[in-house]
């Protein structure tokens, strides 16, 4: 019954049918936003990734259709604008999102169609987690997952500007953070993620991050013996890797996808916000205030002396008398 | 003939004997303190998302959603607040020749040796120092804060621009604060000074002491008024 469940290495192995303990509780958090609590002794688990082979997409979008049913999400009718693009952009009820680029190679002089399936990198340095506030409302665990606590979260925002993807969407109606979770509830009972597990072309995969890079060799080998010569596994190391991957054909211009950034780490303004300008503006403060209490309490201050108040007397009556109205 | 070249028009001789003298209506004083209470409701609310360990600080207003919410509401009121004060107060802020041997000779007023300055209108640059950081901060403040305010502009900038805009903000609440800071010790270290912000006059001793430009045109305008 307590058993915990094993850890799933493959989107399609199926899921264990006894009641398991999910594996991805606070025992299993190494980060937490804002100094929130971390397992003293976390349960080290291997690290997973989602590996996206664009190549093989086919931009069915039952990834989305998946995303929305497992999380209970309910995004709105959209509109046609032109695109197969619906929503038109991530939002608070849709965590995933296909984006769709129309390329002409100038190479080859062809049109591509470019479909990348678009969401959170669950990235090994989170910036979201870095810029958040809130004690405890974004963790890391110890498999590499990054997930909004949302019973911690304060709806500041502040993890939109610290992420390099632009992922994280503020909801409207309850004020809270939502991004994808790598379906942390459906990993936590050693099943893979739904997106993963309803592609029918199985260009999402997942397993152990090692065994991703893995699969990823063979799948470039294969592009490049097909004339992709650019063909590359996208695992930014600006942000320490990430534990969602892309297999590109172009590795050599990511941002041909939809805008996908091509070296992304946390921004220098965000590090200098929540590094230097903390510790030293706590710092300033600190020391301005104790010495003001200080000098409040131990310097006599200045004071008004009677002959100043008798001055100003004279310099009253003269003014009265001058105008012969005396004093009255 | 006694102009108001260094004292408001309202500021007046409020008794003789001992002299007190009129400095802030109480409209003027309920303004400040408006804006003073506003001014440390943000400090509190956004010390407590500037650093973690002051998250607690969160807890005063009843939790992390309800700070969110209120911090820049109250940013509005503080800027609208000051926005009022400002007009009235600003001519006599304005820099003088004074100000600049005021400053050269900062050692003597800690010492306690004014009489060695020249006479001073309404403000010294101490206040006047205050008066203008207070301005430009808080300019400062409701605009990046505005662009970093999720809940109504989410979209108003970029994200390059929102990180910006995130630490000019904490920049400029620091730089506030130590202001603020400033501006209470010096009013509390000057004694007789807070009362000019309670009941609204100070003592004549007080005027012939730090503003005496002030105190002669003030007293030279009692006889000018409309007579009886
Ligand atoms: S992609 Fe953005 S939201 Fe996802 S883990 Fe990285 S920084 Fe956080
Ligand atoms: S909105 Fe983002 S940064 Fe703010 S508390 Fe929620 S998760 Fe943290």
């Amino acid at each position: 019954m307590s058993d915990t469940a094993p850890q799933p290495t493959t989107a399609a192995a199926n899921p264990p049918v006894q009641a398991l303990e999910g594996n991805l509780g606070p025992a299993a958090v190494v980060r937490s936003s804002a100094g929130g609590p971390v397992s003293t002794e976390p349960a080290q688990m291997t690290k997973v990734a989602k590996l996206i082979d664009i190549s093989k997409c086919i931009g069915c979008k039952a990834c989305q259709s998946a995303c929305v049913e497992w999380n209970d999400t309910h995004p709105e009718v959209g509109v046609n604008t032109g695109s197969y693009q619906n929503p038109h952009d991530l939002t608070p009820e849709m965590f995933t999102l296909m984006r769709f680029e129309e390329w002409v190679n100038p190479d080859t002089n062809d049109l591509e169609w470019l479909i990348r399936k678009d969401g959170c990198m669950h990235c090994e340095d989170p910036g979201c987690l870095k810029a958040c506030p809130a004690p405890g409302a974004i963790v890391q665990y110890s498999n590499g997952i990054v997930d909004f606590i949302h019973e911690n979260c304060i709806g500041c925002g502040y993890c939109v500007t610290g992420c390099p993807f632009d992922i994280p969407r503020i909801s409207k109606v309850d004020h809270k953070s939502y991004k994808c979770t790598l379906c942390s509830d459906r990993v936590a009972v050693g099943q893979g993620p739904a997106c993963a597990k309803a592609c029918p072309t199985q260009a999402i995969v997942f397993g152990t991050k090692d065994d991703m890079i893995q699969h990823a060799n063979g799948r470039i080998e294969d592009l490049k013996s097909r004339g992709y010569d650019n063909a590359g596994l996208y695992d930014p190391s600006g942000v320490g890797g990430t534990h969602v991957m892309y297999v590109l054909p172009h590795a050599d211009k990511p941002s041909i996808y939809s805008n996908l950034p091509e070296n992304p780490s946390i921004s220098p303004v965000v590090e200098g916000w929540k590094g230097v300008t903390k510790t030293a503006g706590v710092a300033a403060m600190g020391v301005a205030a104790a010495g003001a209490v200080l000098m409040s309490l131990f310097t006599r201050g200045n004071r008004v002396a009677e002959h100043d108040e008798e001055a100003a007397e004279r310099l009253v009556e003269t003014d009265l008398k001058h105008d012969g109205r005396g004093e009255s | 003939m006694a102009g108001t070249r260094y004292s408001e028009r309202g500021d007046h001789i409020e008794t003789v004997d001992p002299v007190t003298v009129s400095r802030y209506r109480g409209i003027t004083r309920l303004n400040h303190w408006v804006t003073a209470i506003s001014l440390i409701v943000l400090a509190l609310s956004g010390l407590a998302f500037f650093t973690p360990s002051l998250y607690f600080l969160t807890g005063l207003f009843g939790g992390g959603q309800t700070t969110r919410w209120l911090h820049p509401i109250i940013g509005v009121v503080l800027f609208f607040s000051f926005l009022l004060l400002f007009l009235q107060m600003w001519r006599l802020n304005l820099p003088r020749r004074e100000d600049r041997v005021w400053v050269a000779n900062i050692g003597e007023v800690i010492k306690d040796q004014e009489e060695k300055l020249p006479e001073l209108g309404k403000y010294n640059a101490g206040q006047k120092f205050v008066f203008w950081a207070m301005t430009i901060l808080i300019v400062v403040l409701i605009v990046s804060g505005i662009m970093i305010w999720q809940q109504y502009f989410p979209d108003l900038v970029t994200i390059p621009t929102r990180r910006i805009a995130t630490l000019v903000h904490s920049l400029a609440a620091v730089g506030i604060i130590l202001v603020f800071i400033l501006h209470v010790f010096a009013a509390i270290w000057t004694r007789g000074t807070l009362r000019a912000m309670t009941r609204g006059s100070v003592t004549g001793g007080w005027a012939w002491k730090h503003h005496r430009k002030w105190l002669r045109e003030v007293a030279g305008r009692q006889n000018e008024g409309p007579a009886e």
